[in-house]
């Protein structure tokens, strides 16, 4: 995927290239702008620049068409229908014991569920979609150590398996530094390469 | 028939000074609403009256149209200025203006040529009460479904942009909310035709009743007049929630709730 200038208020310009199997880094303060570049690229926001994935433009492909395979992940997850398997219709892509889950909390009423549970069914139902590039939005937030290392693993066995160009944002420095290959800093809506002594 | 004198009219407005003090000394702010919207019904009203008999002295298209014109101007306005969110600059009045002429006119047209077949069809004696009656009740029911429309995306923005990122289509993504507001909408016709001749005795058949005219009479009347309203405020419901909709989303199909305002 590549990002050339990219442009909103607040952020920018940006330009990068993440390749296919990449797991590429941002970490910074809140209100930088790392999910303000993260919704841009999904297409969510109006916004200069172009975003390339496999050398085709957004804009050439439909929205639908881009965020199938530009799946954001927000923090938040947001959960429309009664029960938990009403979300799902490609079944699943990763066995549920995989990120610490009960095969049984498919059937459970959504109300019922730990914002921690949502979390990893959250990003379950993402990956059901295959998307070509992931854009993690603090996709580890509200887990325990135990569970983060878990959606670590998956994540990367994910991007490994599909070779899904990854992009994720923390807060947790040392998070990026276990997952991500490069590792960028967002400073009032720029980008900053980390050098690799700060990734230790 | 009997007819009213400006001494009838002056002892019911006497009865309705007597509840806005009763309310003034209970201590119900709404006295002032209550004495200007009762000052409005008289004059606006009377001048209606006064154009009306005008009107049917002079059977013209183009004067019933310019009336016409005028109450679909109005109610547009009026469902605007019922929403607590509205879309920004010419949108906001026009979704229900359009949706309004889709379905009121539409309907009375409809009605006018085909059901009730006088000559001409524009006869102002039965195309202006038709419309009056279509545009009111339509009014309501948009006023409603838009309302609730924009609230929902409003509140529901990150389910609704969840649903994006899922890639799912604009309208796939608020298939619900669409759906919910169509349905409230919908809901005051309904009831008006469920609780007809049981709980309350509908206005314009009881109209024709004090007038004189037969009751079986009067009662057929009704009864289209309300097939009509509910299909006028059906049509004009689902128009504007599907224009109003589709307003909220851009060409890229991203959520765009800066197109809307608070009151």
């Amino acid at each position: 995927m590549q990002i050339k200038n990219l442009r909103r208020l607040m952020l920018g310009p940006v330009s990068l290239a993440v390749d296919a199997g990449e797991c590429l880094g941002i970490s910074g303060p809140s209100g930088t702008g790392k999910s303000l570049l993260l919704r841009a690229i999904a297409d969510l926001d109006p916004h200069d620049g172009e975003v390339l994935l496999d050398g085709v433009r957004c804009q050439d492909l439909t929205p639908v068409q881009w965020r199938t395979r530009v799946g954001l992940l927000p923090p938040e997850s947001c959960w429309w229908l009664p029960r938990v398997v009403d979300h799902f219709h490609n079944g699943l892509p990763v066995p549920l014991e995989v990120l610490g889950l009960a095969p049984a909390i498919l059937q459970e009423p959504v109300l019922r569920l730990s914002s921690g549970e949502k979390q990893r069914l959250a990003l379950l139902r993402l990956l059901s979609n295959h998307p070509r590039v992931l854009l993690l939005d603090e996709p580890t937030a509200n887990l325990d150590p135990a569970n983060t290392r878990r959606v670590e693993a998956a994540l990367d066995e994910y991007r490994r398996a599909h070779s899904a160009a990854v992009i994720w944002v923390s807060h947790d420095q040392a998070q990026i530094a276990r997952v991500a290959g490069r590792h960028f800093r967002m400073v009032k809506g720029q980008l900053q390469a980390q050098a690799a002594e700060h990734q230790a | 028939m009997i007819t009213l004198n400006i001494v009838d009219l002056a002892i019911a407005a006497s009865l309705v000074l007597m509840l806005a003090l009763l309310s003034q000394r209970m201590q119900v702010h709404i006295s002032r609403q209550l004495l200007v919207a009762a000052l409005r019904t008289a004059i606006q009203l009377t001048l209606i009256g006064l154009v009306l008999k005008a009107l049917f002295a002079n059977v013209h298209l183009a004067w019933v149209s310019l009336l016409a014109l005028f109450m679909l101007l109005v109610a547009g306005r009026e469902v605007m200025a019922r929403q607590e969110r509205r879309f920004t600059g010419w949108w906001g009045y026009a979704v229900g203006t359009v949706s309004m002429f889709l379905s009121s006119f539409a309907v009375t047209v409809f009605a006018l040529i085909v059901i009730l077949g006088e000559s001409p069809w524009y006869t102002p004696q039965y195309a202006i009460p038709l419309l009056g009656m279509l545009l009111g009740n339509t009014m309501n029911g948009i006023a409603i479904a838009m309302d609730r429309l924009t609230h929902a995306a409003w509140e529901q923005r990150a389910v609704i942009e969840a649903r994006l990122m899922l890639g799912q289509r604009w309208d796939e993504a608020v298939s619900e909310m669409r759906r919910q507001a169509i349905h409230s909408g919908l809901i005051p016709i309904i009831n008006a035709m469920a609780a007809a001749g049981v709980v309350s005795l509908p206005g314009m058949m009881t109209g024709q009743i004090l007038a004189g005219a037969p009751p079986v009479e009067a009662v057929k009347y009704q009864i289209l007049i309300m097939f009509l309203i509910a299909v006028g405020t059906g049509l004009g419901t689902l128009a504007a929630v599907t224009i109003g909709s589709r307003r909220l989303f851009d060409e890229r199909q991203r959520l765009c709730l800066q197109r809307l305002r608070e009151k």
